[in-house]
């Protein structure tokens, strides 16, 4: 289990309590020198690439000054909690105990909080959004110009500062917080050289001690690495692997913010490699033994979340999305050797780490996709795959000259941007789509609480049309709350977390004299995602057909069906929505809602209901199971699936970011489709209460079943160039669909056919013998799960135990 | 000339139509399932493609049809969603059954239909009807997955109740006319024809055909099984267990030993 030091915690602490009073950003850039300067450093056994964050591998350090709250609540829980659990020593928790202390009201997270409006968090406390990821977070989400450290050195990088610096002058309007704010830049470029040159040493003092001479000479190697980069311009490729490495690691000990993502490392890479090779003074397979290296430590690193945030971003990733192929600036084919060799990477370390991506267009090599679809194959879940011929044109559509556009990289899971010049905020919600719907059918009411607009009553509503309107007003309301609680969020961090580091990698901060969170960037935008179109597709239809179309239930009935959970399990949250009506039906009478009474009126209520209504609601549920379902290619269904995303991607993008910016939606959950289904009711899709969402522009599970083709299909009839954010499309497949060399032209057609149609993005999931193990002992949790053999397809918990045994064995012969 | 209204409305009688189907031709393939067979292979996966007559069952509780009458119209519109897909990788429609040369309009149209849309064509049938019927379609497609199940009649009749001469001569036919890619499909079933003399024999006969260089074994599967209870029938083949992957490589060599062709394992 990895576990949580606590160095840099108190060291950062140690430093802002020494520097009370003076400008944030100065604070700052102090306190992570002061870290680099003392934080202890190791070199793994036998690594080539070094610079760790923690002395443990896969250890994570903690940033008490966005929050901590919540990992004080969590010390005893922490190492013990189901999704990405932490060690945590006794020591570690009294040393973290004694930093925060000074931490209390001082957070990005107190501030932010301080910023919003009542509505937001109240929204928020009912579960239609989240904004936690930067409330409790640094930001991140970003592409630094890591080719500049590989050309100029850090030591150029301060040239350039100190040259900026000379024409500030002191009659300046902005003369206090520019000459500042780049003399920040100037103490974290010292402190990153003097942490170099600590690894410098370390290595030298370790081959002193070391007997075994290829170690020693390897040891030497790296200490004369670390005095070169990445203080100065790297020579070779092995010292660009080690500058970027530095570089990759200290943006992540400036911030806790994740998704620091290399973006085209294989354009930037490409020179120092083709040089080396031409040189003489590299091979191939010693460039793939440093790439595997990087590879390696890109999973050396790790991030503590809290619980709730944990469940959303589960399995420890950090998101470091590292993209090759695709076109240069000037449309042309850009794939080169090291693009193959990152996928080698991936394929030999076989980790989490990088996010590893593929842009493909109509000149992608067909050998770059097959290399990739062979990675698919093994069922890693890498690479993602990524449409040029959406994303550019989706990104000029937000004011970037087709150049840059042409030169996206991707951040985190989905987001595109122009490498060193955005500050996104991608990532900044989650927002559950289907909470709104729920809140149709109660007039805006939830739990009791009037928090969303008085739409019309359901029984009242005449047509279609009044319906969907009232889904949209409780949506644009709801969305203004989150523009609102964003850029609270986005006031705290330009207020508390300037940071100076990552501005001298990022245009155009230096000159501006701003950090990226002050508005230092060139493309500035806010990014908040939505998830459960296809709930809303599905609900929206079922409405328009079941209620006004065939008449075959009414609102009305819906309604109740939809409060008693379709006549189910009356779970905690059905319970709690109807004590929240009695509760209210009390207050109208006005009876004091004692606890006692409502607890015993509400059970009064659920007892009432009658067989014949229960039996009515199975009934309903039935019809509505019945119903077409987006993600089987049927035109009528799939056209309210688009207008059901536009219900978010449209009216995001009227709002302002303080940065000025716009707001642009992403359509994916990351894994936020299970802890907030987990806090939604009933919806009309036939969804029942606490049941996961739809993850992102996907179909809802096991919905889809007419196959790969035809859930493309639905899926690529949504508008996915308006979700400029980044659309997340997720496809199963078992393995004998990619057997052999014909089987992977097959899939690299279905892709490259799903991208002719204009879908964004496209992942894959490989079910692996161990999946279809786990689905034989839990058949409960694979309801969905269709396999595939032969041309057969079946639903696995369906088979019988032989016919699944009989399956599970042809996944070995798949491979 | 041929106009779009000539087939258009023949109406056929069909079962399934499965999207994605990636190991029956070359591309990604839609396959249309004509209901009725003239055979009743024991191991058959598709024993609702058996009967002409629409059946309805029971399955687990939830009624179930199968079959439907429908036009070539109907179901292009169903195949042509793919049309993209079937560009990208060459591929296209693919009839199968039952056997569907039984409904020899309605394969016809579908076949001419899929040509004037130009997208491939395949056909996934035992050629166990008269010449002339095979020689109807043969202008309209481009590869013929024609099953050769046994070389011994006898043995063919005992588990598909009918013998294989009339089989075997369409196979000579079809391959000397020249019109289309014969691809010879072999199922290999277990107490059937899962002995290396089994297979070589058939491998030789391949072999002999003009034109032909692929053979394609089929590992038996028991996925249909379920299906049989629904129909109230006994799935014969009991437990019998599918060859293993060692088996399979072993009876690729076999033919691989004794012809030229390309043996694959799978579709």
């Amino acid at each position: 289990m990895p576990e949580i030091e606590s160095a840099r915690a108190v060291l950062y602490t140690e430093s802002f309590r020494q520097t009370e009073n003076q400008p944030m950003v100065l604070r700052k850039a102090k306190a992570f020198a002061h870290v680099l300067d003392q934080i202890p450093i190791i070199i793994r056994p036998n690594e080539l690439i070094v610079g760790s964050s923690t002395l443990a591998p896969r250890g994570c350090q903690t940033f008490p000054e966005f929050s901590f709250e919540w990992l004080e609540q969590e010390f005893d829980t922490v190492a013990n909690r189901e999704a990405d659990p932490f060690f945590i020593a006794e020591e570690t928790k009294k040393q973290l105990h004694e930093a925060d202390k000074y931490w209390k009201g001082r957070t990005t997270s107190d501030l932010a909080l301080s910023y919003m409006s009542p509505e937001a968090i109240r929204a928020q406390n009912h579960n239609i959004f989240t904004v936690g990821n930067y409330f409790y977070n640094g930001v991140g989400h970003f592409t630094v110009q890591y080719w500049k450290v590989l050309e100029l050195g850090i030591e150029g990088i301060m040239r350039e500062v100190k040259a900026e610096l000379d024409t500030v002058k002191p009659s300046d309007a902005d003369y206090g917080t520019k000459s500042r704010m780049l003399e920040s830049c100037l103490i974290a470029c010292a402190g990153i050289i003097r942490y170099a040159n600590r690894y410098a040493a370390l290595a030298k003092e370790l081959a002193a001690k070391e007997t075994n001479k290829t170690r020693k000479e390897e040891l030497l190697r790296i200490a004369e690495n670390c005095t070169q980069v990445p203080e100065k311009p790297a020579r070779n490729f092995y010292e660009a692997c080690q500058s970027f490495w530095f570089v990759q690691q200290l943006i992540q000990m400036e911030s806790s913010g994740h998704s620091i993502s290399p973006g085209r490392f294989d354009q930037y890479m490409y020179p120092y490699y083709r040089a080396d090779l031409e040189a003489g003074v590299i091979n191939h397979d010693d460039a793939q033994e440093l790439l595997d290296c990087i590879w390696v430590k890109l999973n050396d690193l790790n991030k503590c979340r809290d619980a709730e945030s944990a469940k959303g971003f589960a399995g420890y990733s950090l998101f470091q999305n590292l993209i090759v192929g695709g076109q240069d600036e000037q449309g042309r084919d850009a794939t080169n050797d090291l693009s193959f060799m990152c996928i080698d990477a991936s394929m030999h370390v076989f980790l989490p780490m990088p996010s590893l991506s593929i842009r493909v267009w109509n000149q992608s090599p067909q050998e770059l996709l097959l290399r990739a679809a062979e990675l698919t194959r093994t069922g890693i879940g890498l690479p993602a795959y990524y449409n040029d011929e959406v994303i550019i044109p989706s990104l000029m559509s937000r004011g970037i000259p087709l150049e840059e556009a042409r030169n996206y990289s991707i951040i985190g899971c989905v987001e595109p941007q122009v490498m060193g010049k955005t500050l996104g905020w991608h990532d900044a919600a989650f927002f559950n789509m289907v909470r709104p719907m729920e809140l149709v059918f109660t007039g805006g009411v939830d739990m009791g609480e009037q928090i969303g607009p008085k739409t019309k009553p359901v029984e009242e509503m005449q047509s279609f049309e009044e319906f969907f309107d009232a889904y949209q007003e409780q949506m644009n309301y709801f969305i203004g709350l989150l523009v609102n609680a964003d850029n609270a969020v986005d006031l705290a961090h330009r207020e508390r977390a300037p940071l100076a580091f990552i501005s001298t990698l990022m245009d155009d901060c230096i000159k501006r004299g701003k950090t990226p969170e002050q508005g230092g960037a060139i493309y500035n935008f806010t990014g908040p995602q939505g998830f459960g179109v296809a709930n809303i597709a599905d609900s929206l239809y079922t409405v328009k057909k079941l209620v006004f179309e065939d008449h075959r239930c009414t609102l009305a009935e819906l309604k109740q069906a939809l409060r008693y959970n379709f006549g189910k399990e009356i779970n905690p949250f059905i319970v709690a929505q109807i004590a929240g009506d009695v509760t209210n039906s009390f207050l109208a009478q006005h009876v004091t809602p004692e606890p006692e009474l409502v607890a015993k009126t509400t059970q009064q209520v659920i007892a009432s209901v009658s067989e014949q209504d229960r039996k009515r609601m199975e009934e309903i549920y039935e019809m509505i199971l019945d119903l077409p379902k987006f993600g089987n290619d049927i035109p009528e269904v799939d056209e309210i699936g688009r207008e059901a995303a536009y219900c978010y991607t449209r009216p995001l993008l009227q709002y302002r970011n303080p940065r000025g910016g716009i707001f642009q939606a992403g359509l994916y959950p990351v894994s936020a489709n299970v802890p907030l289904g987990f806090t939604s009711g009933a919806s009309p899709d036939g969804r029942l209460a606490r049941q996961p969402v739809a993850d992102g522009v996907s179909p809802s599970q096991g919905r889809d079943v007419n196959g790969p083709t035809a859930a493309a299909n639905s899926v690529a009839m949504l508008d996915h160039g308006i979700a400029s954010n980044g659309t997340l499309y997720n496809q199963k497949f078992h393995p004998t669909a990619l057997a052999g060399q014909e089987g992977l032209i097959k899939f690299i057609d279905l892709i490259r056919t799903f991208f002719d149609r204009k879908g964004m993005h496209m992942q894959f999931n490989v079910v692996s013998r161990e999946t279809l193990l786990d689905a034989q002992q839990h058949p409960e949790n694979y309801k969905g799960l269709i396999v595939r053999v032969a041309g057969y397809s079946a639903l696995f918990t369906g088979l019988s135990k032989s016919l699944q045994d009989d399956i599970i064995s042809r996944t070995e012969q798949g491979l | 000339m041929r106009l779009i209204e000539d087939y258009n409305l023949i109406r056929g009688r069909i079962f399934d139509i499965q999207r994605y189907s990636i190991h029956d031709g070359p591309g990604i393939r839609t396959i249309v399932f004509l209901k009725g067979c003239v055979l009743r292979c024991r191991w058959c996966c598709n024993p609702e493609s058996q009967e002409y007559d629409i059946q309805t069952v029971n399955a687990n509780g939830k009624t179930r049809i199968y079959g439907e009458d429908v036009t070539v119209a109907q179901v292009m519109e169903t195949v042509m969603r793919d049309a993209d897909y079937y560009r990208r990788s060459g591929g296209g429609l693919t009839l199968s059954g039952g056997e569907s040369l039984l409904q020899p309009e309605f394969a016809k149209g579908l076949l001419m239909a899929a040509k004037d849309y130009g997208i491939g064509t395949a056909l996934e049938s035992m050629a166990c009807v008269d010449y002339e019927v095979i020689a109807s379609v043969l202008p309209y497609l481009d590869t013929y997955l024609m099953d050769i199940k046994h070389m011994n009649p006898q043995k063919h009749k005992a588990f598909t109740g009918r013998t294989n001469e009339l089989m075997l001569e369409n196979a000579r036919k079809v391959a000397q006319s020249g019109q289309t890619n014969l691809i010879i499909r072999t199922p290999v079933i277990p107490t059937f024809n899962d002995t290396v003399e089994e297979i070589r024999a058939i491998a030789e006969f391949a072999d002999k055909l003009p034109n032909v260089t692929r053979l394609h074994l089929l590992p038996y599967h028991r996925l249909g099984q379920d299906k049989y209870q629904w129909l109230g029938r006994k799935y014969e083949m009991g437990e019998i267990l599918p060859p293993d992957q060692e088996k399979m490589e072993m009876l690729k060599k076999t033919v691989e030993s004794v012809s030229g062709l390309d043996c694959r394992i799978g579709g």
